[in-house]
């Protein structure tokens, strides 16, 4: 006797759904009243359906992808991110291309430096530079703002006797013509008089054009003199005409005269340059090399060298490597100095605590929500209202009570002297470690363990429990084989749910954590606000991602996402 | 009301004096006396909120008893846990444990006895067998339908040879036929293994067809407790005789009283012929109860007995019986079932009829 009414699907005979996959079969897709396949009528139907449906989730999906997709895309990108020493020091950088990391670079390096940091002193940007060189060697930053302020000097002797040759080389009109493409000129010359004649004329001069011919008589001068021009006019706001060149141009133009450029000038620049031509071989050189170690000799030091060799490239693994105690040399990844590796193991505290601090709200929490779901309505709403009470509170005031109640001379340091279980002198250390942080975050997260546990025992009919018994169980066996099985999905909501805010805790470590109880949270903290290298910041704050990331995977693989309900 | 039998040598099962209250205030069993003989099997009815899950709880041990005594084969087991008292049980929701599979479930209890694995798979397979269920081990409880999970159900009860197993509305939640169907296999199997069988119903066909003896709750206390054919032909009481069957009730005070008859004058005026259940003096008031099937219309009973005028108010046929709504003594509810013979009358409303009966078939009982 069987009840096939009822019973499961069978493969064979005439059901409904047999028939349909007869007919599936048979004749293809099967047809709407219209001829069309049913299923694009279906679509079609159930179209306007989910327009709707996405009409309604729009402004949420919309706050979610401003104010957390975004983020996250923008923190993944800052942890590789390294375009500001390719953007600041693009000469050097080329320059030192085949630098080898023996000794210090050649003097074609050093020159490319000093114009770039002559820009870069002119923009205000070598001390960013040095703030984010200095995190990979310490003394950069204060090389980069030390340089900065004298790297002037370099050049200062061809200036000298450019100068000394003719004064017109003092003159700014002296290198408009001779580098500025001549409609510039003119356009420059319309746009003055126009300036002159109506006093509240303000649109801006017309940008700096160089002119072709010049570029080619002048290959090191005049892209420098390009840039010099368009620094001037866009940073300080001030005309090339009336602006003399950095020193270090005066250097490109004796370079490219001393090569043999400088050809083919007409006119009265034509004659300057002739004369200065001539008058080269003479001059008095200096090395742009002797320069620099003379503002500093760390100069001279091949790790300062290596470290903006390393870190040329646009994009760098440099972040993630320091996040795990590495470092980029020129000799490849090698590891932090024993003084410095601090990362792994915050990594490493912080798995653990969080592991901690989720065992032992499972250990408190599971007795209570047993408790509340096998009391009577009224009596758990009650207690429920105590369970969620803390959540009332301030964090920071429940926190800092911890501080109260934990500190040696605190309340119960006091108690634990007074039934005499602790001698007076010896004092237990409770807080400003990791038992502080474990206390206190297991009573902050305890809620969340709670919850989940008690929306799903809520479920579990009292039935199954009293089925086992009466089956012969014990009450232990009939809890253990039987009940507990039905809250484990609850245990995983929970743990999930405490596990993932706790690791990345910040606020609780840091006020009771002292030193050997924060979490790597509150380094990705001290990173953002204070020692401002947001690229290390964001390469820990992805790492702690795709931690959380690859535990919830493998979490899946052992208990299943699917056995995980919040109710 | 003869329910105290506790002598009986073959007592099985003995409730003694047994009162169980919640609150301390009301009592929701009030003086159970109950004995089962071996191999009885025991229907508990009544209406809900009338204590007989309560009763069933307390045999199971899942509820104590506030006052009383409860025997298993003559040894008390009002401090036995339950596990311990080995009694099957067989759950309205079936309480199949979800995350386990069929034979899983049927494992439970004999791994929690300790057996061995050749003997438990044995006893698993003669279990389901037993059901026809023999090819569902491996499935879970989820992917049966609900006839198939009370199989299942029922099976586990059995599976390790329980000498009692209680079934607390076990047929409840499935469908009329499939009721039907299990009720019968559940009267046969209780039968074919001789084991003694509590089961509690409010549904009064199932306790009347499954049940060696039937015991009517209400209030706390049982009303009656017989065989099924003596309950409905027999009722004790006027609540026994309405919540079992259809049932006529006229109210009306004794007027004569001789032996094994009674004449009872209707609050209408009119007499009637009745059976003295409990009733004791001329002059007591009485619910006479008649069943619709035992009215005769324009009966032909013989010179001194009495027939009440009625008015037919509707006639439903129903296939095998019709089925008359008449009025009699100032009511208009008074059923009367007559077979659907080729020589049967076929009443239509607004025809003036006879109505008598036998006078044993008309019961004069409490008010």
């Amino acid at each position: 006797m069987t009840d096939s009414a009822t019973g499961p699907d069978q493969f064979t005979g005439a059901t409904p759904d047999n028939a349909l996959r007869d007919a599936d079969r048979a004749a293809g897709p099967v047809l709407a009243a219209d001829g069309r396949p049913l299923k694009q009528s279906l679509s079609r139907a159930l179209r306007a359906q989910k327009l709707r449906a996405l009409g309604l989730i729009s402004p949420l999906l919309l706050f979610i992808l401003i104010t957390f997709i975004l983020p996250i895309a923008d923190m993944l990108f800052r942890s590789v991110e390294n375009q500001i020493v390719s953007e600041t020091l693009p000469r050097t950088v080329l320059a030192l291309e085949d630098w080898e990391g023996e000794g210090t670079p050649d003097e074609v390096v050093f020159r490319a430096l000093a114009a770039d940091l002559v820009i870069a002193a002119e923009q205000k940007l070598h001390t960013r530079l040095g703030s984010r060189l200095n995190y990979e060697t310490t003394g950069l930053s204060s090389l980069f703002r030390k340089t900065g302020r004298d790297v002037d000097e370099i050049g200062e002797v061809y200036l000298d006797q450019f100068e000394a040759l003719d004064p017109a080389w003092e003159e700014p009109g002296t290198w408009v013509a001779l580098m500025a493409a001549p409609d510039w000129i003119e356009a420059q010359a319309d746009w003055a008089a126009q300036a002159e004649a109506d006093r509240d004329f303000d649109s801006p001069e017309p940008r700096f054009r160089l002119d072709p011919a010049a570029g080619e008589a002048f290959p090191v001068a005049a892209p420098l003199y390009q840039r010099f021009a368009e620094v001037i006019q866009v940073e300080n706001e001030d005309s090339p005409t009336e602006e003399e060149p950095w020193p270090i141009v005066y250097q490109a133009l004796y370079e490219d005269l001393i090569a043999g450029h400088g050809e083919g000038v007409a006119g009265e620049a034509g004659r300057l340059i002739a004369a200065a031509r001539d008058a080269v071989p003479g001059f008095e050189t200096a090395s742009a090399r002797e320069g620099f170690l003379e503002i500093d000799e760390d100069w001279g030091n091949p790790e300062v060298w290596g470290t903006i060799q390393s870190f040329s490239d646009p994009y760098t693994a440099g972040y993630f490597l320091s996040s795990i105690d590495l470092q980029l040399t020129p000799n490849g990844v090698e590891k932090q100095p024993e003084d410095q590796q601090i990362y792994i193991l915050l990594f490493q505290r912080t798995l653990f605590m969080s592991l901690v601090i989720m065992g032992s709200c499972v250990l408190l929490g599971y007795p209570i929500a047993f408790l509340l779901s096998n009391l009577p309505l009224r009596t758990s709403n009650l207690l429920l209202i105590l369970v969620l009470l803390p959540f009332w509170t301030s964090l920071l005031v429940r926190t800092s009570a911890w501080k109260v109640l934990l500190q040696q001379q605190g309340v119960i340091n006091d108690v634990l002297v007074w039934i005499g279980l602790v001698a007076d002198n010896n004092r237990l250390e409770l807080i400003n470690n990791q038992t502080g942080t474990i206390i206190a975050m297991t009573h902050i997260l305890l809620p969340f363990m709670i919850l989940p546990l008690y929306s799903v025992m809520k479920t579990i009919p009292p039935y199954y429990v009293r089925a086992a018994k009466s089956l012969g169980a014990t009450p232990f066996t009939a809890f253990w084989r039987v009940y507990f099985p039905q809250s484990v999905p609850g245990i995983g909501a929970g743990c999930i749910l405490v596990f993932i805010l706790s690791i990345g805790y910040y606020i609780t470590p840091e006020l009771v954590g002292g030193t050997t109880g924060t979490f790597i949270s509150n380094r990705i903290a001290y990173h953002i606000s204070q020692s401002l290298n947001w690229g290390l910041a964001a390469a820990l704050g992805s790492i702690l991602l795709a931690v959380v990331l690859v535990l919830y995977y493998i979490y899946d693989k052992i208990v299943g996402i699917d056995n995980v309900s919040l109710g | 009301m003869p329910l105290l039998d506790t002598q009986a040598d073959d007592a099985f099962v003995q409730f003694e004096r047994v009162q169980k209250s919640y609150d301390g205030e009301t009592l929701v069993v009030k003086d159970l006396n109950l004995t089962l003989p071996k191999g009885e099997f025991l229907t508990m009815l009544g209406p809900s909120g009338s204590g007989k899950t309560t009763c069933l709880m307390m045999l199971a041990g899942f509820e104590s008893a506030t006052h009383g005594e409860i025997r298993l084969k003559g040894q008390p087991i009002n401090n036995i846990p339950p596990h311990k008292r080995g009694i099957g049980m067989v759950f309205q929701n079936y309480a199949l444990f979800p995350h386990m599979s069929v034979a899983e479930n049927l494992s439970f209890p004999l791994e929690v006895r300790k057996m061995g694995k050749s003997e438990r798979e044995e006893k698993i397979r003669r279990a389901l067998d037993m059901v026809q269920m023999g090819d569902f081990g491996g499935r879970r409880p989820a992917q049966l339908s609900g006839g198939q999970q009370q199989r299942i159900a029922l099976a586990r009860a059995l599976v390790f040879e329980p000498e009692l197993v209680l079934m607390d509305e076990p047929l409840g939640a499935l469908d009329k036929q499939l009721r039907e169907t299990l009720q019968f296999e559940i009267t046969r199997l209780a039968h074919d293994l001789g084991i003694t069988v509590v089961y509690v119903t409010h549904d009064q066909t199932e306790a009347l067809t499954m049940s060696d003896r039937v015991a009517v709750f209400d209030d706390g206390r049982i009303q009656q407790l017989a065989p099924p054919d003596e309950l409905y032909e027999a009722p004790q009481n006027s609540f026994v005789a309405q919540f079992i069957g259809e049932n006529n009730t006229l109210d009306g005070t004794v007027s004569q009283l001789s032996g094994d008859k009674c004449i009872v004058q209707l609050d209408s005026g009119e007499e009637i012929d009745a059976l003295p259940v409990n009733v004791s003096n001329v002059g007591d008031r009485t619910l006479v109860s008649i069943r619709p099937e035992r009215v005769e219309i324009d009966p032909d009973l013989g010179p001194d007995s009495h027939t009440l005028d009625a008015e037919v108010l509707e006639f439903i046929y129903m296939g095998d019986v019709f089925r008359t709504r008449l009025r009699v003594a100032g009511r208009d509810d008074f059923i009367v079932k007559t077979r659907n013979r080729a020589d049967q009358v076929r009443l239509s409303p607004g025809q003036k009829v006879k109505l008598g009966w036998l006078p044993q078939d008309c019961r004069a009982l409490d008010p």
